[in-house]
């Protein structure tokens, strides 16, 4: 039977929810001492817990402070297992690091402790690590494979740049996290040596070995439409128009003040950064599943229906000549009226 | 042979060896046959293929600056284009001893080990070779004279052997061993002469890693003390500290933050204890140079390092300040100066009590339990401009989970946001600030740190430095 039951999981979520961090260190650790894998705790019990505090907030259960207290207690627990199994280093040295931009650290740091686990000898960089603190590393280091991290897609065209860079430097680049999708399509359309869904199955891929010189991948041919490099040069002044439009078309925006304004702004924002992320990848999904999410997010938090498909709507005005862009947005907007 | 171990397991039969990967052609023969007669034909390489040959070459050597990675990459590009087996033996480190890489045609990944120079001494040429002066040619080995940890365990006798040195450019980088089978073809003289272009090219980017080694050992070592120092665990103190620096690479700035202990205790080793027996509190300092880069970054370290001298002799904040601003008004100009907040911490009872002194500092920011966030009413000249400075304390007390927020003014001067040309701004901060009741230091940090750079998102240009620190009564 497996000892980290979904009521095992729960407790664990009650516990962190509370930022009970010695409730969920003793959870976890006991379970250590019951004979289950430090492996298992890091991927069975943190890791799916994490998956729910998402669930939660985006729920309207959760505020943000809670998701974080909770997050920060799970770094702990990953930290006390990590220290608990004390695995010596018997391989050669992996980086682990997160893309520039990029906060989620916990799922590089879980990554990084499964792969201690497994005995190779892990620098793990932290939360954005900028392209030149990295390869700079590389170079002082000479690692086996760099492994780099990508929770939100928005953060693909930076991550882009870093695995060109890494791979340059001929150092083999292993990719992850959600911002791949799901399939790991974009990894590979970005020229990764490989990707992994889970931290077990990157640990298992770098058992086989990566190649040691990686080839050059083919260049994104669909950049040459140019509309990623507009959206993305020009993101503050669309942003700024598709505010202002959005407040004459969308009326309960009027009665906003300054500051729903400002949260308005930065959420179109958002919208302008997944949308200019697919284009880069050539991915509509990658934005119909930024807009379903959005639609439940706010949709839990009582913001009326009519909000998402009105902002997508402005974005196709003012996108009148991209059409790869209105492609992607008539399909998100397809995909929150379609049956769901 | 003591320092001629390889990784691999000399017992190893060929039976149970790793499989070639998939990017080199198998192994013709097992290592350790006998070689059979006639020899398996090695073609030699046309035009074509040299060019090639050479575009690679310098494609992969010209990508790493890391000498391991070169070396690596050399034996392994040498392999089996060119020899069977190949053999970097990089210039002497310490000691005298040489580390050696070796690629062989049957293996996945390329041996390593290290020999002494006596070793090398037993291989003709190789210890002139390695010294990089004077310059020699390369040169034919009778195969009987190579010791044994110069072929890959199993190779049996070598026919040709061809030592090469590798010319460093001004430095000596290390030569280059190639072996043939027996019975196979020597080195034709056009392949010779392509042996000695590739030797020009490794050498070359061995030289330049050393160099590179050399300099980047030397500054990471010169920029390790202007890094932020990890946090101390405190007793009733959560501290969590942010700095992100503009100078991306070598991550450091003008911004900083310290935390001074009190001690060392006359009797044992410093305690955790932030306040110690004669009542002297745990000091957190956080500042700001005027300027980016290199240069602010090593004042900040004489800023920070200064105080910790002048904390063993003088302990009041004001008094700090004053010392301070004399120690830069002491420079030769051009005189840059500064900013600081110094916070005293005096954990009592359940609560934590900070003493802010501030210099020309944004007066930091205290979060209550209820959301409400405060100002401090710290205020104080910026260091290393007048005379004279003025510097009053003032204390606030912090109720468990209740926290005080020093920040840089990179924080709140940061250009950018939804359109791209507003500044965060104190009411900013201040609003985010408020969200975060009921998290734990760490997450505050890393929140604040992240919208801030959120904030920032892409919009290029240049950034300053970005600090935080958060001190937080603890609930437990
Ligand atoms: C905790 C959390 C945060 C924390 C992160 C703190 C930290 N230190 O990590 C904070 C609060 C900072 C945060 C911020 C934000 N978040 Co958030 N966050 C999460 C949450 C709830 C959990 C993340 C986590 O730890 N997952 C657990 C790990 C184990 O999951 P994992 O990705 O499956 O990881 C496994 C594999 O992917 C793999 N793997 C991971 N990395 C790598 C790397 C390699 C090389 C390999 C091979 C494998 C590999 O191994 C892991 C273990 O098996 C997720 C929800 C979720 N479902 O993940 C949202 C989530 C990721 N966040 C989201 C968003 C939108 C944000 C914000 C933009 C919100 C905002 N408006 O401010 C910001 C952006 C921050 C930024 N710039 O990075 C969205 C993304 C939506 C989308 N469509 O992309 C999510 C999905 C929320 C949701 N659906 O509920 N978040």
């Amino acid at each position: 039977m497996n000892p980290i039951s979904e009521t095992v999981i729960d407790h664990y979520l009650k516990l962190a929810g509370l930022a009970d961090e010695y409730g969920a260190i003793d959870l976890a650790l006991d379970l250590l001492d019951r004979g289950v894998p430090a492996e298992d705790v890091l991927l069975d019990l943190v890791a799916p817990a994490q998956a729910r505090v998402g669930e939660l907030w985006a729920a309207d259960e959760w505020s943000v402070a809670r998701e974080h207290a909770a997050t920060a207690v799970s770094d702990r627990v990953v930290a006390a297992v990590a220290a608990h199994a004390r695995p010596r280093p018997t391989r050669e040295r992996i980086i682990v690091a997160c893309a520039d931009g990029e906060y989620h650290a916990l799922p590089a740091r879980l990554l990084t402790e499964v792969l201690r686990l497994r005995g190779w000898q892990v620098d793990f960089l932290g939360a954005s690590v900028p392209d030149a603190h990295l390869i700079t590393y590389l170079h002082q280091t000479d690692p086996e494979a760099v492994a780099i991290s990508c929770t939100l897609p928005t953060r693909l065209p930076r991550a882009h740049a870093t695995l060109t860079a890494c791979r340059s430097v001929g150092v083999p680049v292993l990719a992850g996290g959600r911002g791949f999708g799901p399939g790991g399509h974009r990894a590979r359309l970005l020229g990764a040596d490989a990707w992994a869904s889970s931290a077990r199955l990157a640990a298992d891929r770098l058992d086989r070995g990566l190649p040691p010189f990686p080839p050059q991948p083919a260049a994104l041919e669909h950049l040459a439409d140019g509309e990623y490099t507009y959206l993305a040069g020009r993101r503050g002044d669309l942003v700024a128009r598709v505010t202002r439009t959005l407040s004459a078309a969308y009326p309960p925006m009027a009665s906003y003040d300054a500051r729903q304004m400002e949260t308005t702004a930065e959420d179109l924002a958002h919208y302008a950064d997944f949308l200019a992320a697919a284009l880069y990848v050539d991915d509509g999904a990658l934005f119909t599943d930024f807009v379903t999410w959005t639609a439940g997010v706010l949709r839990a938090r009582g913001v009326p229906d009519g909000a998402v498909p009105a902002a997508l709507d402005v974005f196709a005005g003012e996108l009148r000549d991209f059409p790869r862009a209105r492609r992607f947005l008539a399909a998100a907007a397809a995909a929150l009226t379609g049956p769901s | 042979m003591s320092g001629t171990c390889a990784q691999g397991d000399p017992a190893r039969s060929t039976a149970d060896r790793s499989p070639s990967p998939p990017d080199r052609p198998a192994p013709v023969l097992p290592a350790d046959a006998p070689a059979p007669v006639p020899p398996p034909g090695r073609p030699v390489p046309d035009e074509q293929q040299r060019t090639r040959f050479l575009l690679e070459v310098g494609a992969r050597l010209s990508a790493s600056l890391n000498l391991h990675r070169c070396a690596r990459t050399a034996v392994e590009l040498v392999v089996p284009f060119l020899a069977d087996a190949a053999l970097i033996v990089l210039p002497p480190g310490a000691a005298g001893r040489s580390a050696w890489l070796r690629a062989a045609d049957d293996r996945s990944r390329p041996q390593e080990g290290v020999i002494t120079a006596a070793e090398a001494s037993t291989v003709p040429g190789l210890a002139e070779a390695l010294t990089g002066f004077p310059p020699a040619p390369s040169r034919w080995l009778d195969p009987a004279q190579a010791p044994g940890w110069l072929l890959p365990e199993g190779y049996g006798p070598a026919g040709h052997l061809l030592v090469t040195p590798l010319p460093g450019n001004g430095v000596a980088a290390g030569a280059l061993v190639l072996a043939r089978r027996i019975g196979t073809p020597s080195f034709e003289e056009e392949t010779e002469a392509l042996v000695r272009v590739f030797a020009a090219r490794v050498g070359a980017a061995i030289s330049a890693a050393l160099l590179y080694q050399e300099q980047s050992s030397v500054n990471q070592v010169l920029t390790t003390g202007l890094l932020p120092p990890p946090l101390p665990e405190l007793d009733g103190v959560e501290l969590a500290g942010s700095l992100r620096a503009s100078q991306k690479a070598t991550r450091i700035g003008g911004d900083f933050y310290d935390v001074y202990l009190p001690g060392p205790a006359r009797n044992g080793p410093a305690g955790d204890d932030p306040a110690d027996q004669d009542g002297a509190a745990a000091l957190v300092a956080l500042g700001d140079v005027c300027g980016k880069g290199a240069q602010a970054a090593v004042l900040a370290g004489q800023i920070r390092h200064s105080l910790r001298a002048l904390m063993l002799v003088e302990r009041r904040p004001e008094r700090l300040a004053e010392l301070l601003n004399r120690f830069l008004l002491g420079f030769p100009p051009p005189r840059s100066f500064a900013t600081m907040v110094l916070a005293e911490l005096r954990p009592a009872a359940g609560r934590l009590r900070v003493g802010l002194t501030a210099a020309g500092h944004p007066p930091p920011l205290i979060l209550r339990r209820d959301g409400t966030v405060e100002e401090s009413t710290a205020r104080g000249t910026l260091l290393g401009v007048f005379n004279e400075v003025t510097a009053a304390s003032v204390a606030v007390d912090l109720a468990p989970g209740e926290l005080c927020l020093l920040y840089s003014d990179g924080i709140t001067e940061a250009f950018g946001g939804p359109t791209g040309e507003e500044m965060y701004g104190e009411h900013r901060l201040r609003a985010d600030l408020s969200t975060c009741v009921g998290m734990p230091a760490r997450a505050v940090a890393e929140r604040l740190e992240q919208l801030s750079t959120e904030w920032l998102a892409d919009h290029g240009g240049i950034h300053d430095d970005r600090a935080l620190l958060v001190i937080q009564a603890r609930t437990r």
